[in-house]
């Protein structure tokens, strides 16, 4: 087994009297295919949140690649090749398609504070952010803005703008909210041709899209992990069954 | 006339109604000899607003303190030139710009950590704070009554500052176009893109690895050594400092100017001091007690009707034109 892109060591959060985060110990192999569930209120983007430096943790460390990045600024962790996707579409709405990926590219390449030639001189930056919107089928709507696309082209863009960052880690917070079924494939085939060294943590709660795409499942609830395993076992797992899936799921 | 965004695929090339406000302005210097006094306060302004419009318009920085740095330079160059004895322009309006950009940054650095209704407090305060200090320091200001025996020297030597205010135009009008020429460039750079990207949602630019905070110091810094050198000319032009130019009215009209060119475009710091100083000097000789409900009036039909401002305006005129063949 390959070492952990990213690792917690008894993570926790709380606010107030309140565990949201209850000494999370978890592992991310390189090039893992990983899923994180669990219901509402589980504390799963919390933790999306502490791994990305938007939330500092109660206790516990976070380590990126082998370098502890607990007390890093979120900028940094960027840099150090963590990049995510938001769950509610938080993009550059008044902005192009183009230039919401070139943006990210262009912080990526350090390119971002030059201030003497033109942003549109910068043919590399523009070449990779069009390469990379060609490869998700977003080509034709790069001179669009982000207002005037439909939603489920809005959530591609979402992950553009991480691969954009090239990151070595990628967490996506429910790549497939908020779009209809019929369009989740989209979504899906996106996800299944992302380059394979990139280690992802996906959080969904589309099961059919999680035990499609993930090859290891965490279950999280209140704040603690219940389970972790494959597909299978998980489908499988009388505690999952009860405090997520109900009886309904039966694989 | 556009609004004039940055961005990846923008073309940055100079349009050829950019060239309008420059030909109408020489075209002024030769046609209207008698206004050139009102003419290079225009041109001042211009500069001033185009310093706002850097932060406000395209970084989303909300300020009513922009007087502070514009104030400074010009105390600066006044201090300098009556009390220091440089009589050189440049070196004024060095001083002036140094004066801003150090002020810029100290402030900019402690403030930007804040947002929205704090931070236009903050920058509030910054301006009532310096007003404070020049009208209490009277040994070197004058406090009260003001900065006089401000002394210019001929420009390069050769061009003396006369009653007439032709160098004085002339002069503000190349400081004008250096000014336009940076932040231009700066919009449509990817420092300028950057910048538009933190306005439109400055989380995501977090999430991209941006250094927000830096980036908008930076911006803050360089708008006020822009706003510091348009102070820096007040005092050239005017060979005078009174205690107005740090005043929040000061800054408060300012971003009243730019809201009614329109905010965010470049040419709406171009239009607006054009509009609202000669409704000044207009409305002021005609109805000497009631020229501001004129300028109040005016001002609110743009922000109701209006959004955009004079340039919005035009934009959707043009756009109307257009698409009826």
């Amino acid at each position: 087994m390959s070492a952990a892109a990213l690792e917690t060591r008894g993570l926790c959060k709380t606010f107030g009297a309140l565990t949201v985060a209850d000494d999370i110990n978890f592992s991310l192999e390189t090039g893992a295919r990983h899923a994180l569930i669990g219901p509402n209120g589980a504390g799963k983007t919390t933790f999306v949140n502490m791994l990305t430096g938007v939330l500092p943790p109660s206790s516990g460390r976070i380590v990126l690649g082998g370098e502890d990045i607990t007390d890093m600024g979120q900028a940094k962790r960027v840099k150090r090749g963590l990049g995510r996707t938001f769950q509610i579409n938080a993009l550059f709405r008044r902005l192009s398609v183009l230039d919401n990926v070139a943006l990210a590219v262009a912080e990526r390449c350090g390119v971002a504070r030059r201030m003497l030639r033109a942003a549109s001189a910068h043919a590399d930056v523009r070449d990779e952010s069009m390469e990379l919107l060609a490869t998700l089928g977003l080509a034709e709507d790069a001179s669009h803005r982000i207002l005037d696309l439909p939603y489920g082209k809005q959530r591609l863009v979402e992950i553009a703008i991480a691969l954009g960052l090239k990151p070595r880690v990628l967490l996506l917070d429910e790549p497939a909210a908020g779009v209809p079924s019929l369009e989740s494939h989209r979504i899906l085939e996106v996800l299944d041709k992302l380059p394979e060294h990139i280690a992802i943590l996906i959080i969904e709660h589309d099961m059919d899209l999680v035990f499609r795409f993930a090859k290891r499942i965490t279950v999280l609830v209140q704040g603690e992990v219940l389970v972790e395993g494959p597909p299978e076992e998980i489908a499988h797992d009388r505690r999952v069954h009860q405090v997520y899936l109900g009886e309904q799921r039966h694989v | 006339m556009s609004a004039h965004a940055g961005g990846y695929n923008a073309d940055p090339r100079i349009r050829w109604i950019e060239f309008l406000p420059w030909i109408v302005a020489i075209a002024a210097f030769f046609a209207l000899p008698e206004y050139l006094s009102l003419g290079a306060r225009i041109l001042i302004y211009i500069l001033y607003a185009l310093s706002l419009d850097l932060i406000v318009g395209y970084a989303g920085i909300i300020t009513l303190g922009q007087s502070a740095y514009f104030g400074l330079g010009a105390y600066a160059a006044g201090i300098l030139a009556a009390k220091a004895g440089f009589h050189d322009p440049f070196v004024q309006l060095a001083a002036a710009a140094a004066a801003g950009a150090v002020l810029g940054l100290a402030t900019g650095a402690i403030i930007l950590r804040t947002k929205a209704l704090t931070l236009l407090m903050l920058t509030l305060a910054i301006t009532s704070v310096l007003l404070e200090i020049a009208n209490k320091a009277t040994s070197l200001t004058g406090g009260a009554d003001g900065l006089a025996g401000v002394i210019v020297d001929p420009i390069f030597g050769l061009f003396k500052f006369d009653i007439f205010g032709k160098t004085a135009y002339l002069y503000c009008l190349l400081e004008l176009f250096l000014g336009w020429w940076l932040v231009r460039k700066m919009i449509y750079s990817p420092f300028g893109t950057s910048l538009t990207g933190v306005r439109e949602n400055s989380l995501r630019m977090h999430a991209i690895g941006a250094p927000v905070y830096w980036r908008l110091v930076l911006v803050y810094t360089l708008s006020a050594t822009i706003a510091g050198v348009a102070g820096g000319l007040i005092t050239q032009t005017n060979q005078f400092v009174g205690l107005n130019v740090l005043s929040f009215e000061s800054a408060g009209e300012l971003l009243v100017m730019l809201i009614l060119g329109g905010v965010g475009r470049i040419y709406g710091a171009f239009v607006g001091p054009v509009v609202y100083l000669i409704a000044q000097d207009l409305l002021a000789k005609q109805f000497p007690e009631y020229w501001y409900f004129g300028i109040g009036t005016m001002l609110v039909l743009v922000v109701m009707f209006a959004r955009g401002g004079i340039l919005g305006i035009i934009d959707r005129v043009v756009l109307r034109l257009w698409r009826k063949p």
